[in-house]
């Protein structure tokens, strides 16, 4: 199946208008030597129902979070995304069009911008937002690229209960920037007392953290800020609405996964990264901004600015290298904040809260299950310690319906890590308790 | 020059008479003679402008379990102004904005480096079936089969284009992709006990190449292009030496030729140790005809978004696949998806010591993954070849039709876009190429790229793609060439517009000067 319109006759009248005899004229230049002699090694073309009935068999294949009860987090959480969101970010106008390089032709992807930042920054408390980087493990990275570029040090200290993957993400990108990320120790799951030397360009705290417990932040900030560090906080947007937010905290840069505002799971991707800062490092901030301006009539409109930062500008002086990033996913991220306004976004925390306090009392009650961190304060994740390897323990709950949750890589193997958003039922947390106490017995 | 019935014309301007995009737009240009403005009241403001305390959309279940009591210090003392509206209200201002945005599936937009073609709507219900969509990305292997079995597929059919070994399928974007691609090369250097410093790259070289270069731990060299607008080999010839890890470029070049030299080109690289690196940002001209590991290359990234027609989203999201020839494989990406030959079981592998380590949070942009897949299923080796043909004719057809009144860049035939210059036609009457980039929307067309490639004064780089008529072509080219008659007889007209858009020519400076980044 193909999309190119062209008849026999189209191809023919315009390579006679070329003055060339076939198609494969139109290559000449490629030399002879190195062109493919043969057809490429796949399958023919095939119909569109024939390719709809393949992806739905490989789509039969996997177990959704639509067939498991889904208490798995770690960086991607089963929120509910209304119809709403993707009815609107899914509109061709904005899916089928492309960076706005032309703005007239544009207000409606720069418009929406324009409120995703606006929101972003209330949401945060911070002053300034780009448009969207790739997930949040690359704007961690992003964010230290700030922090060195503003402090001019090169040391960057990463608590060790920032999200592993993260780490990691953090050790490919610092071998070709020229650091290596160094984890200071969060004794009880949080906390901890980096040292903050003359030489220490950035301290990053996520908050809620990689188990779920909610940090002592303003400390750290405050430890990091008086070493002159750049503060970087890894936040939960939906924690925002009763949470205190980033820019209260301290924080000098603020990043976030953006899956969770209107965004499928997905396996993985596309997902949003979310960055926010200080006015001060407006011109180190990575990405696409949009910013209001006037057009020769005087009317209001939105234009791409302080492009002087980025790669097609600057090129090797470019702040970052980003060029596509995460639009569309920003655009739904605006949609579903203002479906939830201020009051939605307190409800979801408030509810998300409350289930997983009342999960972890339920699983915890569970013999031989335990709390990793018993007392530490938590928002919609949780640790828990299991009797048994918990990957184990995680498979045998598949069968019983239940995606239990991410075993962890510390504990001994038996850390289990259990999210549960607004979206788990207290009959589905019931049951689950129920499921893992015959797992386990 | 055909040209659309008139009522098609009314219809259009009744479904988006308040949008950019002029009644009937692609097809007859002439029609649209007297501009007028056919948009209501522009900036009607912000969602926030909407905003009634009380009024709102969310819905959630009721609390069935007992409120959770956090420190007092930890909450938030005052709740973000976000909007208040109803549901209906949020659908219209979203509605409104969306009509005020031009895409593919609008109109012609042959923005060029970009390769804008259609998106096929089957791949939208294919990434959005449940059993792909609502995937968590840390579920065991056994559970997402499927999902890992398309990711191996992929990764082998793009290995088969590309004529490479493996595939990482992890960086969101070409950028990524870029960067990946630099990572490795350090790895395998490094590997070697060679710390290398610098790469080259073409002056011609779209900007992420230099940035990414840099953010890889690299010095950037700029090797010239020479009178035919290719790399100028004997220049590239002494800037290679043992200090050089590698050469990025692609082919076609960024002026839309074939870099014919290139074998001779790799070989000067590799003779002195070092690796060469296939932007693929020009792919969608080459597929079935010859592929990069077969010229030489040892690390190829692709568009999907480009040539695999994943929508480009108002700017994303794309993905940014890079391939690698064997002896690279080691330094890919964690996870890698690897195929359990007497079982036919699919896992994902993080247990290898060379790799470079995660580029992403999870699997890359898995969404888009699924619907270039799609693409590449419903193309097969015929399609694909098939694409690749109609996106070099529509290119060479239009450039015939427009290289009189607005010539080449560079005399050489271009392949899948081509770069034109108004340097004379600025000098002659003082239009520039915004000016006709500007004009052409008014004409019922989104512009080519204009002022790239940096090395060709008053660029633009048009891309047609393949899945245009000729009539759209005939009508493209009619306007082009009506704009730069009108730069000799009505300069004022191009100067002026657009005039038909919601908002005119946007004040930048002001933007940059006057920040105003949020409400």
């Amino acid at each position: 199946m193909r999309f190119a319109p062209h008849t026999e006759q189209d191809v023919r009248a315009m390579l006679d208008a070329l003055g060339l005899d076939s198609l494969d004229r139109l290559f000449d230049q490629i030399p002879a030597s190195v062109r493919l002699d043969r057809p490429l090694d796949l399958p023919e073309g095939r119909s569109e129902m024939e390719v709809v009935d393949d992806l739905r068999r490989l789509a039969g294949r996997n177990r959704s979070a639509d067939d498991l009860v889904c208490f798995a987090g770690g960086g991607a959480y089963d929120h509910y995304v209304p119809a709403v969101v993707w009815a609107l970010a899914g509109r061709s106008e904005f899916a089928t069009s492309y960076t706005p390089y032309q703005p007239e032709l544009s207000q409606g992807v720069l418009g929406v911008l324009f409120e995703y930042q606006s929101m972003i920054c209330e949401l945060t408390g911070m002053e300034v937002s780009n448009a969207s980087l790739y997930d949040g493990a690359t704007a961690v990275a992003e964010a230290v690229n700030m922090a060195r570029s503003a402090t001019g040090r090169a040391r960057v200290l990463a608590s060790a209960a920032l999200d592993a993957r993260y780490v990691e993400a953090l050790r490919t990108y610092g071998r070709g920037a020229g650091y290596e990320p160094e984890v200071f120790e969060a004794p009880g799951g949080r906390g901890g007392a980096p040292d903050v030397g003359e030489d220490v360009a950035a301290v990053i705290v996520q908050h809620p953290n990689r188990y779920g417990i909610l940090e002592p932040a303003r400390e750290l900030f405050a430890r990091a800020r008086a070493g002159g560090a750049r503060a970087i906080q890894v936040f939960d947007p939906l924690s925002l609405g009763i949470l205190a937010p980033p820019g209260e905290l301290g924080a000098d840069i603020c990043v976030a996964e953006g899956q969770v505002l209107g965004n499928h799971l997905s396996f993985g991707g596309p997902y949003l990264g979310v960055i926010a800062a200080r006015m001060a490092d407006v011109r180190r901030l990575p990405g696409r901004i949009v910013g209001e301006t006037v057009d020769v009539d005087g009317r209001r409109g939105y234009v791409l600015t302080l492009q002087a930062r980025e790669q097609h500008i600057r090129r090797e002086k470019a702040v970052s290298n980003i060029c596509t990033n995460q639009t569309l996913l920003a655009i739904a991220a605006a949609i579903y904040l203002a479906w939830l306004g201020p009051e939605g976004l307190r409800e979801l925390g408030r509810r998300c809260a409350a289930k997983a306090r009342y999960a972890a009392e339920r699983l915890a009650a569970v013999p031989g299950v335990e709390l990793l961190f018993p007392g530490a304060p938590f928002f919609k994740e949780f640790a828990l310690r299991l009797p048994r390897p918990a990957a184990e323990v995680r498979d045998a709950l598949i069968e019983r319906g239940f995606l239990a949750g991410v075993p962890l890589d510390d504990a001994d193997g038996r850390g289990l890590l259990v999210a549960v958003t607004e979206r788990r039922t207290r009959a589905e947390i019931d049951a689950f308790a129920e499921a893992l106490g015959e797992v386990l017995r | 020059m055909t040209t659309r019935p008139a009522e098609d014309g009314e219809e259009r301007a009744g479904a988006h008479g308040r949008t950019g995009v002029p009644a009937g737009a692609q097809g007859s240009p002439e029609r649209i003679g007297a501009p007028v403005r056919t948009q209501g009241p522009p900036g009607q403001g912000t969602i926030m402008d909407l905003s009634r305390p009380g009024r709102r959309a969310w819905s959630l279940p009721g609390l069935d379990v007992p409120e959770a009591e956090l420190p007092p210090d930890q909450l938030r003392a005052s709740p973000p102004a976000l909007p208040e509206v109803a549901e209906r209200d949020l659908v219209r201002h979203y509605t409104r904005l969306a009509q005020m945005n031009y895409g593919v599936d609008t109109g012609f937009y042959p923005l060029g480096s970009c390769t804008m073609k259609y998106n096929p709507k089957v791949a939208e219900q294919a990434a959005a079936l449940p059993g792909f969509q609502r995937l968590h990305p840390l579920q065991p292997d056994r559970t997402v089969q499927g999902a890992l079995e398309l990711l191996w597929r992929l990764e082998r059919a793009l290995c088969e284009v590309t004529g490479m070994a493996r595939a990482t399928l992890q960086p969101p974007a070409g950028a990524c992709g870029e960067l990946t691609g630099l990572l490795l090369m350090r790895a395998y250097h490094a590997k070697n006990g060679d710390a290398r410093r610098k790469v080259v790259i073409p002056d011609s070289a779209h900007g992420t190449n230099p940035a990414s270069v840099r953010l890889g731990g690299y010095e950037v060299v700029n090797v010239p292009s020479d009178a035919r607008g290719l790399v100028d080999v004997s220049a590239l010839e002494k800037l290679v030496d043992e200090d050089v890890a590698g050469f990025m470029v692609t082919n076609p070049n960024t002026l839309g030729l074939f870099e014919e030299e290139i074998t001779e080109i790799a070989r000067i690289v590799h003779g002195a140790g070092g690796l060469v690196y296939y932007d693929g940002a020009n792919l969608n001209a080459i597929m079935g005809k010859v592929r990069p590991g077969d010229m030489g290359f040892d690390i190829v990234h692709i568009n999907t978004h480009k040539t695999f027609a994943t929508p480009h989203g108002g700017g994303g999201p794309g993905a940014g696949p890079v391939g690698v020839v064997d002896r690279l494989v080691p330094f890919l990406p964690v996870p890698v998806v690897e195929r359990d030959e007497a079982t036919g079981e699919f896992r994902l592998d993080h247990d290898r010591p060379d790799s470079i380590g995660r580029v992403h949070g999870f699997h890359g942009n898995f969404g888009v993954l699924v619907r270039a897949y799609a693409y590449v299923l419903l193309h097969g080796r015929d399609g694909l070849e098939a694409v690749s043909e109609g996106a070099v004719l529509n290119a060479n057809y239009l450039a015939a039709l427009v290289r009189d009144v607005l010539p080449l860049a560079y005399p050489g035939r271009p392949m899948h876009e081509f770069v034109a210059t108004a340097r004379r036609l600025r000098d002659e009457t003082g239009v520039r190429a915004t000016d006709l980039a500007k004009r052409l929307i008014d004409l019922g067309f989104h512009p080519p790229t204009v002022y790239f490639p940096l090395v060709v004064e008053e660029a633009l780089m048009v891309e047609p793609t393949e899945t245009e008529t000729r009539e759209t072509l005939d009508a493209f080219a009619a306007a082009l060439r009506r704009a730069v008659e009108e730069a000799r007889t009505d300069p004022g007209l191009l100067h002026e517009a657009p005039v038909t858009t919601p908002v005119r020519r946007l004040d930048e400076a002001r933007a940059a000067r006057q920040l105003k980044l949020r409400w």
